[in-house]
């Protein structure tokens, strides 16, 4: 198990350089002058060199490259001209903006999108397995007709319709909840939470669709399989049998789902905090491309990619423990 | 050697109930049954229309979509005949004074403009929105073709290649697969030149980055079919290796990948509503679903029409795409009958 | 005398839909308490569905029965759901099949014993497991307390099928249903899992309804036979007179299609008398004769295989499947390699006609070595070295109709036009008794025997000069598999091939083989002719294998079985 653990780790570590290599490549490959992007429309010629000098541009691809990594590795110093500017450890650049550290703007970001993803989990976990499994129970009844017709309406619907419809319907219309203005939870945490309700459903319930079909498929798919045949001709209650075996053989792909749909899920809250101007992530992604501030927007790819990357290892090690049949190699 | 992808994806959630039957397989003494691995279930092109025909649910949609792709086909004839053009401002069907709300009921709908217009520009909504599924679908079709290229071209190689080979490009797979595609497409589209063609640019970026499936699923099919002895047996006939990739591995790889195309398209609907939502994707004036919608966010009470308009173009189009999708695949995979064994099935009343 | 265990009367089974299928067809019969029956019949019989029936496995499937079954009082047709419970697992317990998706792969098997317990007793969890333990001790298994931990996978075949009998045992029932309890098994560990099921049976006094298409394996285990067909009843007995002498034609069929190991060395092989029956066992012979020196036939081999090794995967996961296999093949003899699952026979089959490449040895083909050739080098013998598969399913690609499988081999040759292609291929097709107007049919129209003719066809058609047989009857039944065997036998004959045919079944082996050679982890243990081998084997090995085969005389199995309870080394 151990071995196991290193294994994948190593591999994720792998996998994250060559998700460096791809987002060092994206600000190489932009077009435009990174210098005159960072410094702004009213910069003298002279000005420009001098941010050139101080971003290291002038170095070769290479030793750029070098930097980016040893910068997160290890931090990094920028010369302002006057004095050092020091960038901590998990260096990720300078905005081109405001001459932030692109790993504090992430840090600030980051709680939003945290609270964002965490809730609309609770949400389609308990939505998605419940409705897939109530479907998968009472087989041949209204129940399941209704879910499976949900279930296949609601995969494939943009979040943002999903989102966009909620807040027509319920803001609006029926005015149940004002629009949603993000607060921070440590400033008043009930306020947060009334006003993260709306973008959790959203993301919830655009994300438990999935869950339901998946585990209806797989409870059914258990209910098939013959050592279920065995129980039932040992005089095992129907109760046992879905509880203790069926519930059993739906858990490991619940599991590997989660894992494939981290990046997705990203994707979601991309979409939601922008329709709910949420101070995420997504958001500073999206304002970072529509300003060009390069720096930024790799930021947030690499720190997704990073989330991404290590969701999948906790889901191979969960899964191997889930499902012990799994060769570990 | 990665650690993504062991557990994730496709191959892994849907093979899951295999993963006994390989440990299972007695390779003496099968006497009496039929050996667990067979071939992929025959189903010829007139069988599986057939079953589709038979499914009400898929006719429907298989028909919504056909209007939708005709009515996307003879949007510039359409246009012209209702007089219109999707570009073409109208400030005097929109009233200034309330900031833009078009005049007239359900959001100024005429004998002119059919499904009335714009809010702020007064342009005729019928023309655009008809442009905009022009667009959708271009790029959901060329993204999916991409995707499908690059995909089969990759599972086979893996297939096909040796360890090295299928080694390098299933970890290759599971990155791609894992990487948070919509994430990505963002960063992508802000550092390509902003005079580059936008539908282009997006059937690209979508293509290039959402071809994981796709690989995988050619790969598994291909390493499962390669195993088959009447594979073996082509092989003892004479026939050369790309003889045999072509004549006993091709035509068995079509189901799957239509099956899989019949998913990839809706998603990719999907995406390019979604990086236009965004402000990313489709540039002003082309007009686009996502788009609208994002500018209908500030209209939801004064023109609910503009809202539900394309939201529910889009809702439509998904859903036939999925349903459709749905139905192609139980029509190729007729297994339903497996579950009619004894003992498999609840008793109790 | 008190009532019967099991009495079925009229029962039949029908399962509705497209083609409703009635499997059972107004079936009768009884079991005294500690009694033992057996359903005998071939694929299709309605057996199995018998056995479900007493269970009443049926409900819930959509399959219409009718007539009464009674199980140890209660009547299965009428039985409330709670009632049916309470018969199943504690009055009639079922083993079945195949022991590894029987058993839940997520719990240990201790747990899943228990907790069958616990339904029945509502003993606590210490004492069921407890009894886990005890049931699992009785079956054999070493180290039962702490293999209780492990799930199924980490179990052989044969260690799960004892674990799953030792459900069968948990809660004392008075019927035991062993729906084809060996058939995934091999013929050693189904000598072992048959001694079991016997011995429990004296010692618990349980009644046994065996499900089997083996008369060997019912031979073996029980009283009574009643031979079915089509959902009814054939013939019904006790098995020593059902066995010798079959009152019903397709009884007598059934029997002469079963091949027997102990055929005597003067029958001649081909005469299709299928034996007659007494014959001595094949009784380890004390002094074995001067061995003819091992290995190859001399002179005049057609394809001949020495120092011939094959591995798999590498490092830590390497596994050696063929390990210095010495083998030579002449025009017109049959070679037959036995062996039992994980022998490394199929991976030998496949490398004899090149289809895998060896890791190391020779292989020599008509004068010339092959072993080392790539794919384009082959490309010349390809033809001359075919191969008939065992899944008569996986080996025609479902696509294509038959006519145009077999014409593969013709049109990859390129030298015959399309009316001549057409010609060959339906005088392949007649040679292999198939209708020739057939050409245009696709694998899923035709059942498992046909289609292996068409594999046959398709493998004459190329004019080779050996065909290896993988298992080529192992997945039909006994009255097919004679005809398969005799229809290779011939064509053999014919164009004087040289044939190798490789199986798991003794008897099959014996009935077509010139020459035997018994394999076992990669290694050819023992060979020689084939009377020899089956007559007086020299391998411990070889013996053993002989010994565990079913023989269809009831008092020879008495008698074999005690032989067997002396301890012997595995």
């Amino acid at each position: 198990m151990i071995r196991f653990t290193l294994q994948r780790l190593g591999g994720a570590v792998l996998v994250l350089l060559a998700l460096s290599v791809l987002v060092f490549g994206l600000i190489w490959l932009a077009p435009g002058d990174p210098a005159k992007l960072a410094c702004g429309d009213r910069c003298s010629p002279a000005q420009i060199a001098q941010v050139r000098e101080r971003l290291g541009l002038n170095d070769a691809v290479l030793t750029r490259y070098a930097d980016f990594v040893r910068g997160i590795v290890a931090g990094r110093d920028y010369s302002t001209g006057t004095g050092v500017l020091r960038c901590d450890a998990p260096c990720l650049g300078l905005s081109y903006r405001s001459d932030r550290q692109v790993t504090e703007v992430i840090l600030e970001r980051l709680p939003a999108t945290a609270s964002l993803a965490l809730g609309a989990m609770v949400i389609w976990l308990a939505v998605g397995v419940g409705a897939g499994l109530l479907s998968a129970l009472r087989r041949g009844g209204v129940t399941e007709r209704a879910v499976t017709v949900l279930t296949l309406a609601a995969t494939g619907v943009p979040v943002f319709i999903l989102g966009l419809l909620l807040l027509m319907i319920v803001c609006a219309y029926l005015r149940w909840l004002p629009f949603p203005s993000y607060v921070p939870l440590s400033q008043d945490p009930e306020q947060w939470a009334w006003n993260m309700l709306l973008p959790w459903l959203t993301l919830g319930l655009f994300e438990s669709a999935k869950y339901a079909r998946l585990t209806r498929a797989s409870t059914l798919e258990t209910l098939a399989e013959d050592h279920i045949r065995t129980f039932r001709a040992y005089g095992v209650g129907e109760r046992a049998i879905v509880g203790r075996h069926a519930l059993r053989g739906a858990v490991p792909p619940v599991i590997a789902l989660s894992a494939l749909d981290v990046g997705t899920m990203f994707g979601g809250a991309v979409l939601t905090e922008s329709l709910f101007g949420i101070p995420g992530l997504g958001k500073t992604l999206i304002d970072g491309v529509r300003v060009i501030d390069l720096p930024v927007v790799t930021g947030v790819v690499l720190v997704m990619g990073a989330a991404v990357v290590l969701a999948n290892v906790v889901a191979d090690l969960l899964y191997a423990a889930a499902d012990r049949r799994v060769v570990l190699s | 050697m990665s650690g993504l992808g062991r557990v994730s994806g496709p191959g892994r959630v849907s093979g899951l109930g295999r993963v006994s039957g390989t440990l299972t397989r007695p390779a003496a003494g099968a006497a009496q049954t039929p050996p667990a691995a067979g071939p992929p279930v025959p189903s010829s092109p007139a069988g599986v229309l057939r079953r589709l025909r038979s499914r009400p649910s898929a006719v429907l949609s298989a028909g919504v979509l056909a209007v939708l792709v005709l009515l996307a086909l003879a949007a510039p004839l359409l246009t012209a005949l209702a007089g219109q053009d999707p570009y073409a401002y109208h400030d005097e069907l929109v009233d200034s004074a309330r900031g833009g709300v078009p005049i007239g009921s359900f959001g100024g709908v005429s004998a002119d403009h059919w499904l009335g217009v714009e809010p702020g520009t007064g342009r005729d909504l019928f023309a655009r929105l008809l442009y905009g599924a022009r667009i959708s679908l271009l790029v959901a079709v060329g993204a999916t073709l991409v995707q499908l290229a690059i995909g089969v071209a990759v599972g086979l190689a893996a297939g096909l290649g040796n360890r090295f080979t299928d080694h390098l490009l299933s970890r290759v797979t599971d990155v791609m697969t894992a990487l948070p595609m919509l994430v990505l497409g963002i960063a992508l589209t802000a550092v390509v030149p902003a005079d580059f063609p936008r539908p282009l640019l997006l059937i690209l970026v979508i293509g290039v980055l959402g071809w994981g499936g796709a690989s995988r699923i050619v790969r598994a099919q291909t390493l499962t079919l390669k195993r088959l002895d009447f594979v073996a047996a082509a092989r003892l006939g004479g026939n050369g290796p790309w003889r045999v990739a072509r004549r006993e591995l091709l035509p068995s790889l079509a189901a799957p990948v239509i099956t899989y195309a019949a998913i990839l398209l809706p998603a990719n609907i999907v995406v390019e509503a979604s990086l236009s939502f965004l402000g990313v994707g489709v540039k002003p004036p082309t007009p686009s679903w996502g788009q609208m919608l994002s500018n209908a966010q500030t209209w939801f009470r004064a023109d609910p029409l503009y809202v539900l308009l394309p939201a529910g173009l889009l809702l439509v189009t998904v859903l036939a795409f999925t349903v459709l999708g749905d139905a192609v695949r139980t029509a190729l995979d007729p297994r339903e009958a497996s579950r009619l064994r004894v003992g498999t099935r609840k008793e109790d009343s | 005398m008190t009532a019967d265990l099991v009495e079925v009367d009229g029962l039949a089974v029908e399962f509705p839909g497209a083609g409703g299928v009635r499997a059972v067809d107004g079936l009768s019969f009884t079991l005294a308490p500690g009694g033992a029956l057996a359903l005998v019949g071939e694929s299709g019989s309605g057996k199995s569905t018998v056995a479900g029936a007493l269970l009443g496995l049926h409900r819930g499937t959509g399959a219409l029965t009718s007539g009464t079954v009674r199980v140890g009082g209660t009547d299965v047709g009428s039985a409330s759901a709670r009632e049916l419970r309470a018969l199943r697992g504690a009055v009639a317990a079922m083993v079945f099949q195949d022991p590894l998706s029987s058993l839940d792969p997520y719990y240990a098997i201790g747990d899943q014993i228990a907790e069958v317990y616990r339904v029945h007793t509502r003993a606590s969890r210490r004492a069921a497991g407890a009894r886990a333990v005890e049931v699992l001790d009785r079956v054999g298994i070493p180290g039962a307390a702490r293999r209780a931990r492990s799930r199924p996978h980490e179990f052989s075949g044969g260690m799960r099928q004892r674990a799953l009998i030792a459900m069968a045992l948990a809660c004392e029932p008075r019927l035991l249903i062993a729906d084809e309890p060996t058939t995934a098994l091999d013929v050693t560990v189904q000598a072992q899992i048959l001694d079991l099921l016997h011995e429990l049976r004296e010692e618990a006094g349980m009644g046994l309804l065996l499900v089997t298409h083996d008369v060997g394996v019912a031979a073996e285990s029980v009283d009574e036979v009643l031979v079915m067909k089509e959902g009814r009843q054939v013939e019904r007995g006790p098995v020593g007179e059902v066995l010798r002498s079959p009152a019903h034609p397709y009884t007598k069929a059934l029997l002469a299609a079963v091949p027997r190991v102990e055929a005597g060395s003067g029958v001649p092989r081909g005469s299709g008398s299928g034996g007659s029956g007494a014959v001595p066992a094949p009784a380890p012979a004390p002094s074995p004769p001067p061995a003819p020196s091992s290995g190859a036939v001399q002179g005049g081999a057609l394809l001949e295989v020495s120092g011939l090794r094959r591995e798999f995967g590498r490092g830590r996961d390497r596994v050696v499947a063929v390990d210095g296999v010495d083998l030579a093949v002449r025009p017109g003899d049959t070679l037959g390699i036995v062996g039992e699952s994980g022998s490394g026979k199929t991976t030998l089959g496949r490398l004899l006609v090149r289809l895998l490449d060896p890791t190391s040895g020779r292989v020599h083909y008509d004068g010339r070595e092959i072993g080392g050739l790539s794919e384009r080098a082959l490309r010349p013998y390809r033809r001359e070295l075919q191969m008939v598969f065992q899944d008569p399913v996986a080996s025609l690609n479902p696509r294509r109709s038959i006519g145009e499988s077999i014409a593969d081999p013709l049109r990859a040759a390129g030298t015959l036009d399309e009316a001549g292609v057409r010609r060959r291929v339906r005088e392949a097709l007649e040679r292999v008794g198939l209708d020739p107007d057939r050409y245009d049919g696709h694998p899923h129209e035709f059942s498992g025997g046909q289609r292996q003719r068409v594999g046959i066809a398709r493998a004459l058609v190329a004019e080779p000069r050996v065909i290896v047989c993988d298992e080529p009857v192992s997945a039909l039944d006994v009255t097919t598999q004679a005809q398969i065997v005799e229809l290779l036998r011939g064509v053999q004959r014919d164009l004087g091939l040289a044939l190798v045919f490789i199986a798991h079944d003794l008897a099959v082996v014996r009935q077509i083989s010139d020459r035997v050679a018994v394999m076992r982890q990669g290694r050819i243990v023992e060979q020689g002719p084939v009377d020899q081998v089956y007559g007086a084997p020299r391998d411990p090995y070889t013996r053993r294998l002989l010994a565990a085969v079913p023989t269809l005389d009831p008092d020879l199995a008495r008698a074999r079985r005690t032989a067997r309870k002396e301890p012997v080394p595995l």
